[in-house]
């Protein structure tokens, strides 16, 4: 039975799986004028605040998350900076993402429900020695119920996402190939490259009629002899 | 500032595509002939690579590999974020994965009952006998008359159209009061479709100032206009064997006598001797087991395109591209990127053991009524069994799959409803009001035609001039583009009747429209 192919980037020949970064996110708040009960009026912007462990500031590499029907997106950082050593008051606010596009026609489903990846280089700030991060979302759109952000996850710097590692066959994608001494003592060449293409003839047929036994077989040991259709 | 994520994820495609490519026979054929090559003149060892690649392009294989990797490119989707699992890339919408599974669940609980009714089982091996005379009337299968009244489709296209006006958001704002959220037509779910502007962007070689055929050929214009000239181009294309050109090339219509080839080059068919054995071998699958979808075929086929004026003279190849169809596993292939899921079963008596689980039928399409009429036709420009049965493949794989499952894509049938629809409403919004106000919903009328792609409705030439446009945008919206069109030539008669029954009759005739200029009209002459 052939499942469907799986998706490249799954796992195949990757590197050590990379591990997101600690930090709690807190479930997203609105921003609305009003009493939240009982305003007819649907906010139009939330807020998730990310807090990192305070004594393990991270250098951002990259944020990853599942949209989930939320329009534009701000990000703002908070980093520890070496002329904060000793300051007790409160850490300056960095926007680092303004405005990010997630939904480019927000009445509409496109968008609505993908994946996506923020980049350090796409970021309008340095985004390193990060203690907080917060979110800031908005649905201008009044057509939805909620928007958020789910599987929402930082990496640090040094590690990747994903995205960004290759299996090893991709960047050996044209092998070298070593030209032979071939002063002194040889078999005939026309004789040798005969030879050479017979081999490979018979390893092709062989290779090709595995591939065909595979395809095409639809039954188990000859037997198609089912019961009912299932419904899982 | 995007450069490093643009780049990578072109890797991640091209990483893709080699990855697809390298179990084709035409890895292994290019395999070959550059090995072959080794002892021709030209190639030096000093300069092994370049020679060979120069080789490759002079014998027209790095052509060859250009069109598969084109291919490629046009049927798969572009790579999903590596964090979204598999079914993100069949759907990205939850709901409508949930929906599309609930109506497969339907479909395998009718043919279920079906089967447990009639006591007829889903898969059975033919004695000997039975096979030996199959084999012998393997050309005649249409003189066959068997006995077929007990069984019935197992969905037609208005119990699709259903459970399509049923499907909701849940996190969209579906009040009872009636508000701008609520859209007046049938479908009710927010997905994305073009205006005109944006349409008349999109099929800009329809436009009035470019030479079409199905309008610059007819009688009246003299073929030096347009005719010989774009005759010529597509045989330099024929030559050339470009995919991506003639992909172009066909947006302004097929020559009737270069249409077989070009929509070959298109879908990157070659009928190859090995494609001919797979075909064989298909056939083979057929003559050794019966299954009951078979008998679905041949009620389809009873009932549609044997009764067509146009199409009854093709039911032998109609049985043999079907039957064949529904054995080929190569199918299944596709269901990584359609929403829907193929049916699975157990071999009697292991229940539950994965390594006895089956797909059924083999290539995991049911075929519902009217299912036939995608391959008719085909059948007016491919008379060899096997290369009609491999442009029809391809055809499935690539387009008539989406207009029978529920999904988001913009060649979708929801989407193409949606369209249709809210083209009719925002040029037509009299004609629309009013048919809204007698009960009858346009898209209770050309959702049919839709499902069918048109096949059936209209006449013959017609068809194949609307599907040469569906090729070379590698998109069904035109469908819905047609279908609104059809509406706006009609709309003085459809102004007048006062119920549903008389709108389905002023409708009820297409075989007389001409394609080409409804569609220009609508799109480049009417005012907005």
């Amino acid at each position: 039975m052939e499942p469907p192919a799986p998706s490249l980037g799954h796992g195949a020949g990757f590197p050590m799986a990379p591990d997101p970064a600690l930090c709690t996110v807190r479930s997203p708040v609105a921003l609305q004028v009003g009493d939240v009960k009982t305003d007819l009026a649907r906010p139009g912007v939330a807020v998730i605040d990310v807090a990192l462990p305070p004594t393990q500031p991270l250098d951002l590499q990259e944020i990853v998350f599942k949209n989930s029907y939320t329009a534009f997106l701000t990000v703002r950082v908070q980093r520890r900076r070496p002329c904060d050593v000793g300051r007790e008051g409160a850490r300056k606010w960095v926007t680092c993402l303004w405005n990010h596009c997630l939904m480019p026609s927000p009445h509409t489903e496109a968008g609505s429900q993908d994946y996506f990846s923020v980049f350090r280089h796409q970021m309008l700030c340095d985004v390193d020695q990060v203690t907080a991060v917060r979110l800031i979302l908005r649905q201008p759109s009044p057509v939805w119920l909620h928007f958020t952000l789910e599987e929402l996850r930082l990496y640090p710097r040094g590690q990747q996402s994903l995205q960004t590692g290759f299996p090893s066959w991709l960047s050996n994608l044209a092998p070298q190939q070593q030209p032979e001494n071939l002063h002194g003592g040889v078999p005939d060449p026309e004789k040798v490259s005969t030879e050479v293409q017979q081999l490979w003839v018979l390893t092709e047929m062989i290779r090709a009629n595995q591939t065909a036994a595979r395809i095409g077989r639809f039954d188990v040991d000859g037997c198609y002899d089912i019961n009912l259709l299932s419904y899982t | 500032m995007m450069m490093l994520e643009q780049d990578t994820g072109l890797s991640l495609a091209i990483a893709q595509i080699v990855q697809r490519l390298k179990g084709s026979s035409l890895h292994s054929q290019l395999e070959r002939q550059a090995r072959g090559s080794l002892h021709k003149p030209e190639i030096k060892l000093d300069s092994l690579k370049e020679d060979i690649k120069e080789f490759l392009k002079t014998s027209g294989w790095e052509k060859r590999l250009q069109n598969a990797v084109y291919s490629e490119l046009n049927v798969f989707p572009s790579p999903c974020h590596p964090a979204a699992p598999p079914e993100h890339m069949k759907e990205p919408l939850v709901y409508m994965r949930k929906a599309q599974g609930s109506w497969e669940k339907r479909i395998l609980k009718s043919l279920n009952s079906m089967c447990t009714e009639l006591s007829i089982p889903l898969a059975r091996k033919r004695p000997i006998g039975e096979q030996k005379e199959l084999l012998n009337k393997w050309n005649e299968m249409g003189t066959d008359e068997p006995d077929l009244s007990l069984f019935r489709p197992v969905y037609a296209p208005k119990d699709f159209l259903e459970v399509l006006m049923n499907l909701r958001n849940p996190n969209y704002e579906n009040g009872d009061q009636p508000s701008f959220r609520n859209h007046l037509g049938l479908i009710q779910v927010p997905l994305k479709v073009k205006d005109i502007p944006e349409l008349r962007d999109y099929f800009s070689e329809l436009g009035l100032n470019t030479g079409q055929l199905g309008i610059d050929d007819s009688t009246q214009v003299p073929p030096e206009l347009f005719e010989n000239e774009h005759v010529r181009v597509g045989q330099t294309v024929l030559t050339e064997q470009d995919s991506a050109a003639a992909q172009q090339y066909v947006r302004q219509g097929c020559p009737t006598a270069l249409r077989a080839e070009l929509w070959a080059l298109i879908l990157n068919i070659s009928n190859q001797p090995e494609d001919i054995l797979y075909y064989e071998q298909l056939k083979s699958n057929v003559i050794q087991h019966d299954l009951l979808v078979d008998s679905l075929i041949y009620k389809d086929v009873k009932l549609t395109a044997s009764n067509d004026d146009y199409y009854f003279v093709f039911e032998d190849y109609l049985y043999q591209v079907l039957l064949c169809f529904s054995r080929d596993t190569s199918v299944l292939e596709h269901f990584s990127y359609s929403s829907a899921t193929p049916p699975k079963s157990y071999i009697r008596g292991k229940l539950g053991l994965e390594e006895y689980a089956v797909f059924y039928p083999p290539n995991g399409v049911i075929p519902f009524h009217g299912f036939s009429m995608y391959v008719a036709p085909l059948c007016f420009l491919y008379h060899e069994p096997s290369k009609l049965y491999q442009i029809f493949r391809e055809m499935y794989v690539r387009f008539f799959f989406r207009l029978h499952s529920i999904s988001s894509h913009p060649s979708g049938i929801v989407s193409l409803c949606l369209l249709f629809e809210t083209l009719l409403q925002t040029h037509l919004p009299q004609l629309f009001y009013h048919l809204r106000e007698i009960g009858a919903q346009p898209l209770r009328i050309s959702f049919k035609w839709m499902v069918r792609a048109f096949s059936g409705y209209l006449a013959t030439d017609q068809l194949l001039l609307l599907w040469d446009r569906i090729l070379g945008y590698n998109s069904l919206e035109i469908l819905a583009v047609l279908a609104a069109a059809v509406f706006a030539f009609r709309a003085v008669n459809l102004m007048e009747v006062t119920s549903l029954a008389a709108a389905e009759a002023v409708l009820a005739d297409l075989s007389t429209l001409k394609v080409m200029p409804l569609l220009q009209i609508f799109l480049f002459a009417t005012v907005t």
